[in-house]
């Protein structure tokens, strides 16, 4: 069979072709920002020049095929991506070979795709987001005409033994193959290289697993080729090039004699297979093939004689031999705090004046930080530790500093000053104090003066503090129009410098629209705590601002004309037939359910370690920018282990919140007879009788195009009108676990302790939303009892398995935040609990919940999307509210400009 | 029909029409022949704009398919060379595309179904002709900015869409994307091509043919025949091949290329010869012939016709020829 398939044909501005008969195939590995440093810095500061001999040398030097990667947290990849495959293009001595487009974002393959004249490698799909994304994504690698690298990986996890590796690339195949029609001979197989010598008993057999997968691959899957990233193998080896270079060429040679036909390898890293010393030839080998019980020790052993200068296995405390600096700045990289007021000591009496040991080693130590966080070899959790340390080692110095500075008038030069804020009417402020430390890592002094702040005070302090740069943040969308006001107003008091925006609901369209135009200084939207960085250097950067902030204005420019140009993309109905097309819930097969009791029920200092069982950790993690799934993240071969550090230090500090009582959770739930008295507005009644009305709730309905049989949603469809006659209710809540918590982060600031102040934030919140999990689910099975047989794991209650809904106000379905206080007073919320409604009704403390309930089964979430003008006018009749009024509040849902 | 013209691609070689544009400059045509009453009035100056005369004058357009067909075609490509939305641009006509494009189908496809009529034994087809537009997608036009590009896949992908949509609506039977000097441009038009099909649940079969530029052997952009090749077998084509830039002797070389390693049938239309001092083509009939007399009879080509500077009787001659040889065997490559 395997002899009928074709070769596999790459092309450059040459034909590849590899056949059963070519030699191993090299894949050079030099330009990808995750590989080397050089490459990374070299693209960084948009040195193309530089970048493209990169490229050169590495195909003069014998690459067949260049591997281009640009994952890089600080770089906008897409844009990289396409720049350098452009400019390779025009580079005949380059563009000669095939390219392999490499990243795990697909957004930046499409466009590399959309880049290469020739027939390139993806790198790479695999079925770890499941079948129909890697279904969707080979299908369109085949219609750009690239061959594939398909990874070892699936819904489950990386393939870490040769039986998943077999299972996992037989079923990729069969897909491929069978499904997509993709061509055999286009699939290339990445089974994983694994480092083997960690002294881990289950990575002893990871380079057979490999082999023996190759080889199964090889014969069993018709065409397929294969191919890996060799220098992974000699991981644990790292500062060994001797060792490392003998485990990459035995590795390859027992991986070619395998099947392995291609593969990403540094020529310079490698050593002539018989020119390796046989005695280290045997210990590697036997570590490789896993010959020996005691083969790593050996090695290890081995690796120790031929190394010129040690590392390696360091005891752990033998860091504490080095020399003031170095101590210095191993406690900064690694976080440990233990030392850092003796060896702050040691340093102040060696430098003088005492700022030297602020601009001398620390900050060489928190440049290495910066560094190897931009590199994507240090994350967030680690950053902030460091910064711990850093903050610690600054306040041990302060009196010291005050003191002499009162003699010489000196202060201290730093990268630049930013002032950051949490705008009124809003309390969220864990993404900005990530903002923060980052900053203050890379140098700048940072100015938080906290939530809710107002515009007055904000412009006051940036004058008085002569900041360069203002950051503001906020998460709930009323924020936007309050950033739009700062800008207003930084516009009328003559302001120029740089003005950031970030948070959750603040996007680039939403800064490029509102907030760009209204503001002649800088305005730049900030994705992430990793962009930060890059964005205030270049905005304070003498030789590049000018460049930078231009790019940045005409960017935003045609963002608005494209916005502009875009508004009649998306169809809207009027709103009398969206009320037309309403959702017709089924109320002939359901009686709704008379709850146990009507009227409010308070739960006060409820019992935390009940809570603690209901918390979902995934967005734990993502909230310090570690992506994956709980308990999967655990797995990362990359994040993993930081993970569970992460999760360790959490549930240790949920341990102390319940013992020591460092937090109260207060809730309350209310159920109430119900009816709607027309298509979006819902009564509240005081009892059974349904005669005397408590409060009116007003919904929205959707108003987009639906396709045919699609109704246009509003929460009331989930409501028996009244002329039905149908007895419905609905419930209500809010719950916070937030009463406490300031005390407690007072305490961490005054030690200087961001990580803890993050943490203990990131876990009120958790808390917070696993309470309103748990209260959902009493309501379900005892309180209003239409559920009381459910039984759900915790896995099937983060998914929402059960019955009946809990929407939000100022969330997608129901994005009005004026519907808050009706519900607090109805509920007696801020009285009973303690959670106030601020200017902006967001909830404060933070770590707060409140909703309503439906139990309609066939109530779900949805997204109101945009609405027209006439519901809005209908509603502000309905509301008694004013028109403008509303639409401030709206201002995000609307499919019409104001003004 | 489809089915149709594979079979009788099996049993012998099929002929390709000549040169358009050739035949439109014999009319001497004025600025008043490219404007009807709707374009009375419009702003830019519209002669030269050969693909408008499939509405203005479509007298023209049949009398010159219907030439090819005397002579002996099988088949006619449309007149729509420019029928995309970035190279009508210069004259400000966006617009007209999909008229233009649909216009130029229907006339062509009624030419042909008189002529099959006539001579059922010979059925004759209608190739939609996509061109690559003016633009480049994998060259900078700047020279002092090597990584700016005047177009991107994606706009050239929506303008292909445009076109392929109306050609098909319009009735052709193949899609030829034709003188590729950027295999990028191509790969988009063949994107566009299978987003179409997908959309109508049908599919045509696709011709593709590119452009070597000079005797360096290779495309505008640089590739090798071979690489051009390899760059565009992703698509299930009808067939691949040259056209244009060079005479039938220049191209031989890359035919043999593309014969011995394509899986897909071999077309070529060459132009008759290189032109002389003046911008003309002077290779006559006969002397065209014998140039591809050589290579029909290697046994290297499927489906031959004529590009710039042929005319009916350059077709006439190359379809007499055509009869006397066998089309390629696809062999089996890889054994």
């Amino acid at each position: 069979m395997n002899h009928q398939l074709p070769p596999l044909k790459l092309s450059g501005l040459e034909p590849l072709i590899i056949s059963k008969s070519s030699n191993f195939i090299n894949i050079g590995e030099r330009t990808n920002v995750t590989g080397s440093a050089k490459f990374l810095k070299l693209i960084k500061e948009d040195n193309y020049e530089e970048a493209l001999s990169v490229a050169l040398e590495q195909v003069r030097g014998g690459a067949q095929i260049i591997d281009i990667n640009m994952d890089e947290g600080m770089l906008d990849g897409e844009k990289a991506m396409v720049k350098f495959l452009n400019l390779i293009a025009s580079e005949p001595e380059i563009s000669r070979v095939p390219v392999m487009i490499d990243s795990s974002k697909w957004h930046i393959i499409e466009a590399g795709l959309k880049c290469v004249q020739g027939k390139c490698i993806v790198n790479s799909i695999s079925l770890k987001a499941g079948e129909e994304e890697f279904i969707e994504q080979a299908k369109k690698v085949k219609r750009y005409g690239a061959a594939v690298i398909v990874m070892a990986f699936d819904e489950v996890g990386q393939a870490d033994s040769y039986e998943r590796r077999v299972e996992i690339c037989e079923r990729s195949y069969k897909i491929l193959v069978d499904r997509v029609k993709f061509p055999p001979q286009d699939i290339i197989f990445d089974p994983n290289i694994f480092p083997v010598g960690t002294g881990i008993e289950e990575h002893r057999n990871n380079a057979i697993d490999f082999f023996r997968g190759t080889k199964w691959i090889r014969e069993n899957l018709p065409g397929a080729h294969v191919s890996g990233g060799v220098s992974n193998v000699s991981f644990s080896f790292r500062g060994n090039n001797t060792v490392r270079e003998a485990m990459h060429s035995a590795f390859l040679y027992h991986a070619i004699k395998n099947g392995m036909d291609m593969g990403i390898v540094n020529p310079s890293m490698l050593e002539i297979y018989d020119n390796i010393d046989k005695d280290l030839l045997e210990k590697v080998e036997d570590v490789l093939l896993n010959r020996r019980d005691d083969a790593t020790e050996r090695l290890l052993e081995f690796a120790e004689q031929v190394k010129s200068k040690g590392k390696a296995q360091v005891k752990d405390e033998e860091w504490r031999n080095g020399t003031v600096e170095a101590r210095l700045s191993h406690a900064l990289v690694k976080g440990v705090i233990d030392f850092i007021d003796q060896d702050t000591e040691e340093a102040r009496q060696k430098y003088h004046p005492t700022l030297k040991v602020i601009e001398g080693p620390l900050m060489d130590g928190m440049n290495v930080v910066g560094d190897l966080f931009g590199e994507g070899k240090m994350f967030l959790p680690q950053v902030v530790k460091s910064a711990r340390v850093m903050k610690k080692a600054v306040a041990y110095l302060l009196p010291y500093l005050e003191a002499q500075k009162l003699e010489s008038g000196n202060t201290a030069k730093n990268a630049g000053k930013i002032l950051l804020a949490t705008v009124k009417g809003d309390v969220h402020d864990i993404g900005k104090n990530i903002v923060g430390v980052v900053l203050a890592c890379n140098n700048y002094e940072i100015i938080d003066i906290g939530v809710m702040v107002p515009t007055e005070k904000i412009l006051e302090t940036a004058i008085r503090e002569q900041v360069d740069i203002i950051g503001l943040s906020g998460l709930i969308t009323p924020s936007l129009d309050e950033m739009v006001s700062v800008a207003k107003e930084m516009q009328r008091q003559n302001f120029k410098i740089p003005l950031l925006i970030g948070g959750a609901t603040t996007s680039r369209i939403h800064t490029a629209v509102k907030i760009d135009p209204v503001y002649d200084g800088p305005v730049v939207h900030v994705l992430d705590a990793s962009k930060s960085v890059p964005v205030a250097s270049n905005l304070l950067s003498k030789d590049l601002n000018h460049d930078y902030i231009r790019e940045i204005k005409n960017e935003y420019e045609k963002m608005r004309q494209a916005h502009a140009g875009k508004k009649e993309d998306k169809s809207y109905i009027s709103y009398e037939e969206a009320r037309a097309n309403k959702f017709k819930a089924d109320f002939s097969n359901y009686v709704p359910t008379q709850p146990t009791f009507i009227g409010n029920k308070y739960f006060l200092n409820h019992d935390l370690s009940e809570i603690r069982k209901y918390i979902d950790w995934t967005p734990f993690f993502q909230t310090w920018m570690l992506q994956g799934k709980y308990p999967k993240i655990f797995e990362n071969q990359i994040i993993g282990k930081e993970a569970k550090k992460l999760f360790d230090d959490a549930n240790s500090m949920l341990d102390l919140v319940i013992k020591e009582n460092w937090l109260q959770a207060n809730g309350v739930v209310g159920l109430y007879p119900a009816n709607t008295i027309d298509d979006e507005t819902i009564e509240i009644y005081e009892d059974d009788t349904r005669k005397n009305i408590l409060k009116t709730f007003h919904n929205l309905r959707q108003q987009g195009k639906k396709g045919s049989g699609i109704p246009n949603i509003s929460l009331s469809d989930f409501i028996a009108p009244k002329d039905s006659g149908i007895k419905d209710y609905m419930g209500f809540f809010a719950v916070t676990t937030g009463i406490g918590i300031e005390a407690k982060l007072e305490q961490f600031k005054k030690d200087h302790d961001d990580y803890n102040d993050i943490m203990l934030k990131a876990v009120a919140d958790r808390l917070a939303e696993a309470f309103a999990e748990m209260m959902h689910e009493k309501v379900r099975k005892e309180l209003w009892a239409y559920a009381p047989k459910e039984n759900y794991d915790s896995e099937e209650l983060i998914k929402e398995s059960y019955q009946g809904i809990r929407p939000a106000p100022g969330y997608p379905a129901c994005p009005d935040h004026t519907e808050k206080p009706p519900l607090f007073e109805l509920l007696d919320v801020t009285n009973q609990t303690g959670i106030i409604l601020t200017e902006s009704n967001a909830m404060y403390p933070a770590s707060s919940v409140s909703g309503m309930y439906f139990a309609h089964p066939d109530a779900k979430y949805f997204g109101l999307g945009k609405i027209g003008k006439d519901q809005v006018i209908n509603y502000s009749n309905r509301k008694t509210q004013s028109l403008s009024e509303l639409e401030r509040w709206l201002s995000q849902n609307l499919n019409y400009e104001i003004d | 029909m489809s089915q149709n013209i594979k079979e009788i691609l099996k049993e012998r070689i099929l002929v390709l029409d000549g040169a358009m544009g050739t035949m439109i400059q014999r009319y001497h045509l004025d600025e008043n022949d490219f404007r009807n009453e709707a374009l009375q009035n419009h702003s830019h100056p519209l002669k030269g704009n050969n693909d408008l005369l499939s509405i203005t004058r479509p007298d023209i357009i049949r009398e010159i398919h219907a030439q090819y067909f005397e002579a002996g075609a099988d088949i006619a490509e449309t007149n729509t060379f420019s029928g995309t939305t970035i190279a009508q641009a210069d004259y400000k006509l966006e617009h007209l595309v999909y008229e233009l494009n649909f216009q130029s189908a229907k006339i062509a496809k009624s030419v042909a179904e008189e002529f099959t009529r006539l001579n059922p034994e010979k059925p004759r087809f209608v190739a939609g002709a996509i061109g690559p537009t003016n633009r480049t997608c994998s060259i900078s036009p700047d020279v002092n900015d090597p990584g700016y590009r005047a177009t991107s896949f994606d706009e050239l992908r929506l303008a292909y869409k445009h076109q392929v949509k109306a050609l098909i609506d319009g009735g052709v039977d193949i899609l030829l994307v034709e003188t590729i000097f950027d295999t990028l441009n191509a790969k988009s038009a063949i994107f566009a091509i299978q987003e179409v099909f997908d959309e109508i649940g049908k599919e045509l079969p696709i011709m593709v043919s590119g452009t070597i530029t000079d005797a360096s052997g290779r495309t505008l952009t640089g590739q090798t025949t071979e690489a051009f090749l390899i760059s565009v077998s992703h698509a299930p084509l009808l067939s691949i091949g040259l056209n244009c830039a060079l005479g039938a002797k220049e191209l031989r070389p890359y035919l043999q290329v593309l014969s011995k390693e394509s899986e897909f049938l071999i077309s070529a239309h060459p132009n008759a010869g290189l032109p002389n001092e003046f911008g003309q083509y002077d290779e006559t009939p006969e002397q065209m012939a014998a140039q591809i007399e050589v290579f029909l009879n290697e046994g290297l080509i499927n489906i031959i016709g004529g590009c710039c500077g042929t005319t009916p009787p350059h077709i006439k001659a190359i379809a007499e020829l055509a009869k006397k040889y066998q089309p390629r065997k696809a062999e089996e490559i890889y054994i």
